[in-house]
């Protein structure tokens, strides 16, 4: 469980996250909906451990150690690694960061790449992609890092309405296979539609479903 | 035909010189600008103050300058270099400078998303560094960094200051002792020529980077 007590931070004298807790469990899709400038992205960020936070809590029942960080990050725009090609964009972490062999990398990646429906596009560069295939790039990136969370940014400001609903089957699968999702996007249709516990964040986190 | 002959063993050697003195600096620019670059943008304010100060001192001055400074007046406080070294530690210190900035340029213009994804991979700084930033870097830091380095082959002649025979000092002497032009014309012939393959060089270079944007 990912567990979110009292989270605050500010940004000089602007308080951005004021007192948030929220409880995620694995196979949940969390939905964070709320208008722009709440500070959606700066609790993503927490979550993700871009950003420090003033005070409160993270705690995430899984992480076996201090320096695991089991939560992944989609970015909303996806910061795929331009110079190299998709399969290596997955690739690259597998093999420096978790340091596994080329051969079992490759497969890794192959599989991902196939479950998301990108087979064919392994030697195309990020410039070569449509959005919605960038996207699922970056998802298989994430994913092949084995994250117990995954964190995505606005997964939908990017697409149109068709490749919106392929995105949320997508978080449908993910969360099928056991990984905790959680969304923040001011797509409410979506939110509604996809997610399993639904937040509004304005001055104070609601749960909403 | 014997005229040109005649000038080639002076010519030829002014080549060398050039030559050499182009090659040793840019293999030795390069890493240490790179260095630099490092160092101007580390979290640790009186490395970064110190670099600025370098880069301040080293583009503020004329190179001429620096080097009568290093050959004719480190002696003064008891150093003495021999007219090559010190031709190649000026040149090298002077274009370590630029380099810095050109490199400083390139890593500030990577966006910020590449060294977060980075993070959130669980990459390290070293490994977001060499395997992410700089290849990236390279590809942009190409164009400004061939400018210096065409820039580099003529400022060899520079070097005439402290006595070196490169090809421009080896042909204003046949001008004197010719009463001739023709030497220089030759001179300005090399100087295109030399800088016409630098150019080829940088454009197989940049045609390598071009599998993405």
């Amino acid at each position: 469980m990912l567990r979110v007590n009292k989270l605050s931070k500010s940004f000089g004298d602007k308080k951005v996250l004021d007192q948030i807790s929220f409880e995620v469990e694995k196979g949940d899709i969390a939905i964070i909906t709320g208008p722009s400038g709440v500070g959606k992205t700066t609790l993503i960020r927490c979550l993700s451990s871009l950003e420090t936070y003033d005070s409160g809590t993270i705690d995430i029942s899984e992480r076996r150690s201090e320096k695991e960080h089991p939560v992944g990050l989609v970015f909303q725009s996806f910061n795929l690694f331009p110079h190299l090609s998709s399969l290596e964009n997955i690739t690259f972490p597998l093999i420096k960061a978790k340091g596994m062999n080329n051969e079992d990398a490759r497969k890794k990646a192959l599989e991902l790449m196939e479950s998301l429906g990108l087979t064919g596009l392994e030697g195309s560069y990020p410039f070569q992609l449509s959005g919605g295939q960038k996207q699922r790039v970056a998802i298989a990136r994430a994913l092949a890092m084995d994250p117990e969370y995954l964190c995505f940014d606005e997964p939908t400001s990017a697409l149109d309405s068709k490749l919106r609903d392929s995105v949320g089957e997508i978080l449908r699968e993910i969360a099928k296979k056991g990984t905790g999702v959680i969304v923040i996007t001011h797509d409410r249709e979506f939110a509604e539609k996809y997610s399993t516990k639904l937040y509004a964040l304005g001055s104070e986190l609601d749960r909403v479903k | 035909m014997d005229y040109l002959l005649s000038m080639a063993p002076l010519m030829l050697q002014g080549l060398r010189t050039t030559l050499w003195l182009f090659f040793l600096t840019a293999l030795g620019s390069i890493p240490l600008g790179m260095l630099v670059c490092i160092l101007r943008l580390s979290k640790y304010t009186p490395l970064q103050r110190a670099m600025q100060l370098y880069i301040l001192l080293m583009r503020g001055t004329p190179l001429l300058l620096q080097l009568i400074f290093i050959f004719f007046g480190l002696p003064i406080i008891g150093i003495v270099i021999n007219r090559e070294s010190a031709a190649l530690i000026a040149f090298i210190l002077n274009y370590a400078a630029y380099f810095a900035e050109i490199f400083r340029g390139g890593i500030l213009s990577i966006d910020q998303g590449q060294y977060e994804a980075s993070t959130v991979l669980g990459l390290s700084k070293i490994q977001t560094f060499f395997g992410i930033i700089l290849p990236q870097v390279v590809k942009r830091v190409l164009p400004p960094g061939g400018n210096e380095l065409i820039t580099l082959v003529k400022d060899t002649s520079l070097a005439y200051i402290l006595g070196l025979g490169d090809v421009l000092r080896a042909s204003r002497t046949l001008t004197n002792q010719q009463a001739s032009l023709i030497p220089l014309f030759l001179a300005g012939a090399i100087y295109l020529v030399l800088v016409s393959a630098v150019t080829f060089g940088l454009k197989k270079a940049e045609t390598k980077f071009e599998y993405y944007r």
